[in-house]
Order: C-alpha cells, then structure tokens, then sequence
C-alpha cells in the first residue's frame, strides 16, 4: 500500500510541485523538507524534461535550467532515497512518457518504490495510452495518476473508472501557468467524476496562484495542486528561496483549510 | 483502446485536454475521406490551384552524365508553393471548414508548410497563425514574409533550440489553449493518430501520379523511389502506392548534417532510439535518459529529432531503407541538379538528388529512379550561397 491514501485524510489538500534540481539539487532537498513543514500534504517534484508540452514557460524554464544543472533521473532516485531518511510526506513524481519509457518502465518502477515514491503523474500519457505503464507500475505499488480536463466530456465515465489515487483535475484549457479565470464548469465535472467513483479525491490543478484561488479551488474539490506560482519564487530568489517558499504554501495551505 | 499503430510506433501520447479533439477530427476524417462531395472539391483545388498532376520529368542529361540508371524527377517543385506541402494543407483546410473551424495554426521548419498553410487559409477565408524557431525565422526570412503577406501571423520561438522540433511544442501547448474553433493543420507524417495517417493519404496522391505516368511512358515500375526524410511526409507520399511492389526499392534519405557520427546530425534512423514524443512512439534523437537531444542540419525542413510512425515501422519491417546524406553532399547535389539540369532543388530535396547522384552510376542502363523533387530551392540561394562563403543580399 503506497501513501496516496493519506493525502486526503485530514480534509482538503494542498500539493505543491517543484522542479528537481532548480535551481540546485540541495536546494530541493531543504525545499522537501519546508513543504512537508508548512503543512503540505503531497509534493510533487518534477524530473525534468527536454520539451515538456503540457507546460506553460515558467515550468519550461525550470526545466530547462534543471537540466543545465546536468540533473538526470538518476540523481532524482538518489535525492528521493536521501530524504525518505527524513520525511515521509508522500511524494509523487511528475514528468513526461520518454523520461520512463527510455529508462525502461520497469526499471524505472523498482527504483521509484525502492525509494519510497507513491505516485506518477505523466501529462502525455492518457487513458488509451497508460496500459503499458499502468500495468507495471501498479505491480510496485505506484499510483498513475489520472488526468481529466474540462474537454474530457463523455471521456470522464471510463477514466474514473480505472482511476487509481487521486484524480488530477485540469482547472481550465492551455498549459501551466498562473491565470485569473477558471473553466466554468469544473463544479459539474467534479460531481461526475464523484457520482462515477465516491470513493475517489480529486484535485484542482494548472493556474492557481494566490490563497483565495486555493481556497475557491478546495472547495469544489478535495484539494488544490500549484506549480508554477512556486517555480516563479524559486526562480525569483535562487537558493534563497526557502523561506519565501515556505511562507507561500503555509499561506496557500491555509486558504486550502478555509474550504474544510 | 490505442489507436494508429503503424507496427510498434504510431499512439496518442496527448495530455488529456487534446484528447477530443484528435478525436474529433478522426471522425471528421472518416466520415469524409470517402465523400464524394469532399472528394470532388480536394480533386478541384488539388488540380486547378495546386496545379496538379506535377510532371514527372526524365532527367536525360543527369541520367547520362551519372551513366547508369535512367533518372525521373518527380516535380513536387512545381506545385503552387513550390513544395509538397500544400497537397496536405488543401485537405486538411478542407477537413477544417467541414468541422466548423474557423482557425488554424501550424507549426513550419524552412517555412514551406508555413506558407502552404497561410496561402489556403487565404483562399478559404481562415484565420492563420504560423509558429516558426527563431533560429528558422532568421534562416528563412523571405518565407516569414510571404507568411504574413498572405494574411497569416508569424509567431517566433524561442524555446529550446528555437527549430522546428519547439515549433511542434508551441503550436501543441497553442492548440491546448484554443480548440473549439481552432484545427491544428499539422505539417508531416508524425504527431499522434490520425496525423500520420490523414497526412499519409492527403500525399499519396505523389505516388499515385508517379505509378501512372512511369507506366505510360517506361511500362513498368521504377527499380527505385527516393525522398528525403524529416517527419516523412513527402517520402510517405512517394513510396505508398509502391508499399505492395516489392520490386519497388524505397529509400528515404536522412539529413546528417556534418555526419550521423557526429554530434551536429539530424539522421534520427541512424543515430535514435525508440522514444515517445510529439504524441507519438517512434525514433528519436535522444540522450540515455530520454531528453531529446539537439539536431543540425543545413536543411531547416529536416532539422528534426524524431521520423514519422510510419516509416519507423517501414525500416523496422526491412521494406524502406534510409540512408544519412551530410549537409556537404546535399549542397553538391544542389548545384549539380541546377546546373545539369537547369532546376534548382529544396535542399532538403537535395539529399534525395545526392543519394541518386551515387545510386544511379551502380545500376544498369533500363532500370528506373524516381526522385521526388519535394520543394524548389529559391528559398534555400542565400543560405547555400553563405555556404560556399560568398555573401548575397535576398
């Protein structure tokens, strides 16, 4: 059984995402173990990919500096070995379908359960495509985690279905990025996903930026998911940014509680 | 459940958000691939516009000068925009219109594609974004210009190595922003299905042509096809109709830029690995952990780090052959056509003319060759002249 199951259980989530090795690998490392004190429930932690298409430019930008850094998925494995001493926040892993499928899916699941990651979130991968790894990674105790966009319409019944973890629900059309409106019937495809599986949290991410959004966000839903608002606080202050990280998801965490 | 499989290559590897919409257009596509309504308007603007059926011109001079096999040139050139591309582009605006889009957006290398989409976007009364690298903006400004003459909007990018392979990137993450009114008119044999396969059939009509005119004018078919390969589209239009004719060698010529053993290659055949990219499992030019590795070629229309499904499974299967021809040869091959033949090539079907240029001198006197000339060289004089070191103003 991974920790996935945890996330939820103590009301509305707040999951934030960092790029590994941006802008350094120990910064990320004192990163983990800020977020798991200001009260995040899952982090989301990036390898970086080469050309990442379902992110917006301050994602993009993050990975493109990671890998700069010469961060490869072995130094991810080697990071995430490191503070399983440390925290036991669950962590998921987000990156795209080459990054796995180039160092072999199954080698890339042992290690992924070996150091102790719950989840993985590939954006490029969708319901017709995740058999080949959903079949492997289930066998290591790894939640892929489904996507649904507000385009998914009658997509949604089957890939509730087999959903396993959570559902990551997509805010709005478009990549990553911080944006002041929202799809307007996210509430609707939040209750179907829920008619489909009670069982089963979903969680608001692209866009969110600010407590108030989080909060909006939380309460449709069972939590809220920001990336690039904290890849911008990062990129703004360099290995300075653990403070100001900090501050910012005790602050989203916060507004995430108002909608308990 | 996966769709579009060419052998082990082909999928949709799409975030969610696109899921529909390609879709969508595959049912669109079925439902008027055979329409005769659709077929009848393709058919029309295919000949009365695009000018077809482009010739297919015996190279008599070339053919005696190299003193081996007869060469034919099948003159792609020729077609309204000077390429191949607009074969597609004319099918998919058609695809478009018949969906209720208003918008389309494309992604160009050299900016054929790019210039193919705005000209029937012009025609068809379609608002039209283009997005192009940087670096091929700069490499390809006379094609910018003709872009935004014909009414389109040319969008620079700047990421990565800001060539085409960001330009595929750009207009995915632009196609996710926008889909309700909007058809990616996608350029090549590649993305996730039904890309490869609607592109495929919108350019068989190159080999369909060829079939018949070399049996008119030789009775029988040629020993051997060429194209040039970047995503694939042209030589997936040029060996099709020849997929079932075994005797039909098909060769598809890489761009290797100062060679696939160096690091400044775009010969992804010759030098990738099995990856899933750009919405598709095929080859690709990659690192050992999956990051895609930066490509060069002389040529911005081959300048691309991965091969469409299709062709990946051809090579697989042992029935294409692809071989890597450098920026070196292809520039030969350019002068040599131009000035043997009075035409001068794309560059990028300049490595086709330069695999010809050694192939031919090896076979018997009635065998055939038929290369698919794909695009006219106007566009390529500056950077080829830059080559040789001499500097000219467009």
């Amino acid at each position: 059984m991974n920790k996935i199951n945890e996330v939820f259980k103590n009301g509305k989530a707040f999951i934030p995402f960092i790029t590994v090795g941006d802008p350094d690998i120990d910064t990320t490392e004192k990163l983990i173990y800020a977020l798991d004190e200001a009260g995040c429930d899952l982090i989301e932690l990036g390898i970086p990919f080469s050309d990442p298409t379902a992110e917006g430019p301050v994602i993009m930008s993050a990975s493109e500096r990671a890998l700069k850094n010469g961060i490869c998925t072995d130094d991810v494995f080697t990071l995430v070995r490191k503070v399983r001493k440390t925290t036991q926040i669950p962590l998921a892993f987000m990156t795209y379908a080459n990054v796995i499928f180039s160092y072999g899916i199954e080698r890339f699941a042992i290690n992924a359960e070996k150091v102790g990651i719950d989840a993985l979130i590939l954006p490029d991968v969708p319901f017709e495509e995740k058999r080949e790894f959903d079949d492997v990674l289930l066998k290591h105790n790894i939640d892929l985690i489904s996507m649904i966009a507000p385009t998914s319409k009658n997509r949604v019944t089957k890939i509730a279905k087999e959903a396993n973890g959570f559902i990551y629900c997509v805010s709005s059309l478009g990549v990553t990025g911080e944006r002041s409106n929202f799809s307007s019937n996210l509430k609707d495809l939040i209750d179907n996903v829920k008619s489909i599986r009670p069982d089963l949290p979903c969680a608001i991410g692209f866009g969110i930026s600010n407590p108030e959004q989080a909060e909006a966000m939380a309460r449709i839903s069972d939590g809220a998911i920001v990336g690039s608002a904290i890849v911008k606080i990062v990129d703004r202050y360099g290995k300075d940014c653990v403070d100001e990280v900090s501050k910012f998801a005790s602050a989203m965490k916060d507004g995430v509680r108002k909608a308990n | 459940m996966s769709k579009g499989h060419f052998g082990i290559h082909g999928g949709q590897y799409v975030p969610e958000t696109l899921m529909n919409a390609v879709i969508e257009l595959e049912e669109a596509y079925d439902r008027y691939k055979d329409d005769e309504q659709f077929n009848r308007e393709l058919d029309y603007l295919l000949n009365e516009y695009a000018g077809r059926p482009s010739r297919l011109y015996y190279a008599q001079r070339m053919s005696e000068d190299l003193g081996g096999a007869k060469i034919y040139l099948k003159r792609e050139d020729l077609n309204h925009t000077g390429a191949h591309k607009i074969n597609n582009v004319i099918g998919q605006c058609l695809l478009a219109k018949r969906m209720n889009k208003t918008r389309v957006i494309a992604e160009t290398g050299a900016g054929q594609h790019g210039v193919a989409t705005a000209t029937v976007a012009a025609l068809m009364g379609l608002e039209c974004e283009i997005f192009m690298g940087q670096e091929d903006i700069i490499r390809q400004s006379l094609n910018v210009y003709k872009m935004r003459l014909l009414g389109a909007k040319v969008n620079s990018v700047t990421t990565g190595t800001a060539t085409l392979k960001d330009a595929v990137s750009q207009t995915m993450r632009e196609w996710t922003n926008r889909i309700s009114d909007t058809h990616y008119v996608l350029g090549s044999v590649m993305g996730p299905h039904p890309f490869p396969t609607i592109v495929r059939d919108f350019q068989s009509v190159i080999s369909k042509e060829i079939k018949e005119q070399i049996l008119e004018k030789e009775g029988k078919l040629p020993d051997a096809v060429l194209a040039c390969v970047g995503g694939g589209s042209n030589a997936i239009g040029a060996f099709y109709n020849f997929i079932d004719d075994s005797s039909v060698r098909l060769i598809g010529l890489e761009a290797a830029g100062l060679g696939a053993d160096t690091d400044k290659t775009a010969a992804t055949i010759a030098v990738g690995k099995l990856g899933i990219f750009h919405g598709m499992k095929s080859y690709f030019c990659q690192d050992d952990y999956g990051q895609i590795t930066p490509v060069y070629s002389i040529s911005a229309g081959l300048d691309y780090p991965g091969i469409g499904p299709e062709h990946a499974n051809l090579k697989d299967i042992g029935r294409a052959e692809y071989y890597p021809i450098t920026d070196e040869m292809a520039v030969k091959a350019f002068e040599y056509l131009s000035k043997m033949e009075g035409i001068i090539p794309a560059i990028e079907s300049s490595h086709a003319v330069a695999y010809a240029m050694l192939l031919a001198p090896t076979m018997k006197k009635d065998q055939i060759i038929v290369v698919n000339l794909s695009g006219r060289g106007d566009k390529d004089c500056v950077s080829i002249a830059k080559y040789r070191g001499e500097e000219i103003n467009e």
